[in-house]
């Protein structure tokens, strides 16, 4: 149990830059989810956490050591890795006990700590298989269960969960948030999947780029993103950004495609007259109604409760929109931007723009 | 559905099941009688050693091939083992065989070491110079034994190993191919259990041991029982550079035994050759299971 601190880590690969500087402090026992698209430098810090790549600049603090320098056995971290990494040729006895076994404990103690992880995983009847006798399922629960017997100071998740099916994957998904709280022990996570992150996270770092684009509560995040990356990737469907320009003295906004006028309804935003801006509306905040977007449906995805409806406006911007009931065909549809709902970002940078700033 | 079933079998006539059949049975009379020709092939010239080894020199001097076990194995066994050629001075039989068990052991036990410690290293390890190594070791796959063979002769007599154990194994201890095989195979070794070792604190002597190791097993067996049979049959290498008795190997006794026409014990030579058979078809048999598994599956 114990703190992280990020400090300025870098990252380049020869010319390519894969990490420009993230700065993260995590709390003792806090939960944080990396989660970004292919490419964005995600697992690139998780592994200069873990000590497998060394950062290019910039400093790692676990519980207040600075590790940079150290190797990863010495950072007293454990990992689950994507594959499991699972030795083939050990029992999971083995396996979970391996960690220990060269750190030297007495035979006694790892029987006892291999025994008690097994049985808070459910692996305890499998402790004499081998890794290619068990299921995915299984087989995560070992990887688990050879990082929880470690008890380290940080556990490192590198998408842990992607080659399990979808049901597995929602069923460990509670499952590592359950022990992760029950152990109290803090946590990096990376995954590229934004449910994921939602549900598993105290906090996520949406990263972009090789940037950090918000570090925020997963709620915080949905309800206020920090630009329009950050605003499409979470969310999902994800979010629509119509091209728009100010109007009004910076009271509103007109969309570029039909020239609505959409007022703001919580104080003006800076900027000459003509600034170009991107608003974004989440699709479950359109709602059914005249005088707002007039869509030409072209595909309608029934969930049962509620439809994704996927449509374009009479210039072709596509517009995605989630409403309630099924009776829902292709042709036009009309539907109206609740004020409140709206997100505005500047039309340039992609950063938000709040009222009054 | 079940009433409906015998209707449409019964029509079909007897008659017609049993040309098919026959075909059937002449194809497999095909398949067997060439099987048989190609056992019998492969088999006969060992049957022959074997029977003549069980008779004595005169039947064989005469110019018969016995097919049928004689009364002297016992005594034709026991001369060779215990004394070799009785017409020449010569080694007894026993004394080769070690001599080639040991050439033939160190060759392989060596051959591995190296292989798997230097492809490891290879595989492994990032250091400056790695693929120049990789391709110097590839390299010398090319080059065929007797290519160097007068220039190691030379080192070797400038070493004054001629006759010696060193002498013989020394020159061949080191394999490409091998090296090259262990590459590849731990090139297949995922990176993630390599970093996964790294967190568990393994360092590299210890990842070696407890993780390359035991995931090499059916690769070294396979390898084993290869590298055996090579050591086991070397020729040209030992011809060279032994002249002396003490470290002849059994290849070479038994070429040595082979004089004139008239000169040549038969029953002895086919005596000595069954010798020199089993070890390596021993080595084989028992690791067979082992062998089989190497080739054909890698356990990941």
């Amino acid at each position: 149990m114990a703190t992280l601190n990020i400090q300025g880590v870098t990252k380049a690969f020869g010319p390519t830059h894969v990490l420009h500087g993230i700065d993260l402090d995590v709390a003792d026992g806090e939960m944080i989810v990396i989660v970004g698209a292919s490419g964005c430098g995600k697992s690139t810090l998780l592994r200069i956490v873990a000590g497998l790549e060394t950062a290019s600049t910039g400093n790692v603090v676990i519980a207040g050591r600075n590790v940079t320098a150290l190797e990863p056995a010495e950072r007293d971290v454990a990992m689950v890795f994507q594959n499991y990494a699972l030795y083939p040729h050990m029992s999971v006895f083995d396996n979970m006990a391996y960690g220990l076994k060269i750190r030297g404990l007495p035979r006694d103690d790892i029987a006892a700590r291999v025994q008690e992880a097994a049985n808070l995983l459910g692996i305890g009847a499998l402790l004499e298989r081998r890794p290619r006798q068990l299921s995915g399922g299984q087989r995560q629960r070992v990887a688990m269960g050879r990082a929880i017997v470690r008890e380290p100071k940080l556990f490192l998740f590198d998408e842990p969960l992607s080659n399990l099916d979808a049901k597995l994957r929602v069923q460990m998904r509670a499952e590592i948030r359950r022990l992760q709280k029950r152990l109290g022990v803090t946590s990096l996570f990376v995954t590229h999947d934004q449910v994921e992150a939602m549900t598993l996270g105290d906090r996520l770092v949406v990263m972009h780029a090789g940037h950090a684009a918000q570090i925020a509560t997963p709620m915080e995040i949905w309800a206020r993103p920090a630009d329009t990356y950050v605003a499409s990737f979470i969310g999902s469907p994800a979010m629509n950004l119509f091209p728009a320009t100010l109007e009004e003295g910076g009271h509103a906004a007109r969309l570029d495609s039909n020239g609505l006028v959409l007022p703001f309804h919580d104080g003006p935003r800076p900027g000459p007259a003509g600034r170009k801006l991107t608003i974004g509306v989440r699709p479950e905040h359109l709602t059914p109604g005249q005088g707002g977007l007039e869509l030409q449906v072209d595909l309608v995805e029934p969930l049962g409760g509620e439809s994704v409806i996927h449509a374009r406006l009479a210039d072709g911007t596509e517009v995605t929109a989630k409403l309630p009931g099924s009776s829902y065909s292709d042709g036009a549809l009309n539907v109206i931007i609740p004020l409140h709902t709206l997100h505005v970002f500047d039309g340039e940078t992609g950063k938000r723009l709040e009222a009054g700033g | 559905m079940s009433q409906v079933q015998p209707a449409i079998a019964a029509p079909v006539p007897l008659a017609a099941e049993a040309p098919r059949r026959r075909r059937f049975l002449g194809a497999d009379l095909t398949t067997h009688v060439i099987l048989l020709l190609g056992v019998v092939l492969f088999a006969m010239p060992i049957w022959i050693v074997l029977m003549g080894s069980t008779h004595d020199a005169a039947t064989i001097g005469r110019g018969e091939v016995p097919l049928l076990p004689g009364s002297e194995g016992w005594n034709n066994y026991a001369t060779a083992w215990s004394e070799g050629n009785t017409r020449r001075a010569s080694v007894p039989v026993s004394t080769m065989m070690f001599n080639s068990a040991v050439m033939a052991l160190l060759i392989t036990v060596g051959k591995l070491a190296i292989s798997i410690t230097s492809a490891y290293a290879v595989a492994f390890f990032s250091f400056p110079g790695r693929m120049l190594c990789f391709w110097a070791i590839f390299i010398t796959l090319m080059l065929p034994v007797e290519v160097r063979i007068f220039p190691t002769f030379q080192v070797v007599s400038d070493l004054g190993m001629v006759n010696t154990y060193q002498g013989l194994i020394i020159p061949l201890i080191a394999s490409a191919t091998a090296t090259l095989l262990f590459r590849q195979f731990f090139l297949t070794i995922p990176d993630e259990l390599v970093e996964a070792a790294k967190m568990d604190g393994a360092g590299p002597m210890r990842f070696f041991k407890d993780i390359v190791l035991p995931l090499s097993a059916t690769n070294i067996a396979a390898l084993f029982v290869i590298l055996f049979v090579y050591g086991w049959n070397q020729y040209l290498w030992p011809l060279l550079v032994t002249t002396s008795t003490d470290v002849e190997t059994i290849v070479i006794g038994i070429v040595k035994m082979l004089g004139a026409e008239a000169d040549t014990e038969w029953n002895i030579v086919m005596a000595t050759t069954v010798l020199a058979l089993l070890p390596p078809v021993a080595v084989v048999i028992l690791m067979q299971r082992w062998f089989v598994k190497g080739l054909t599956e890698t356990e990941k």
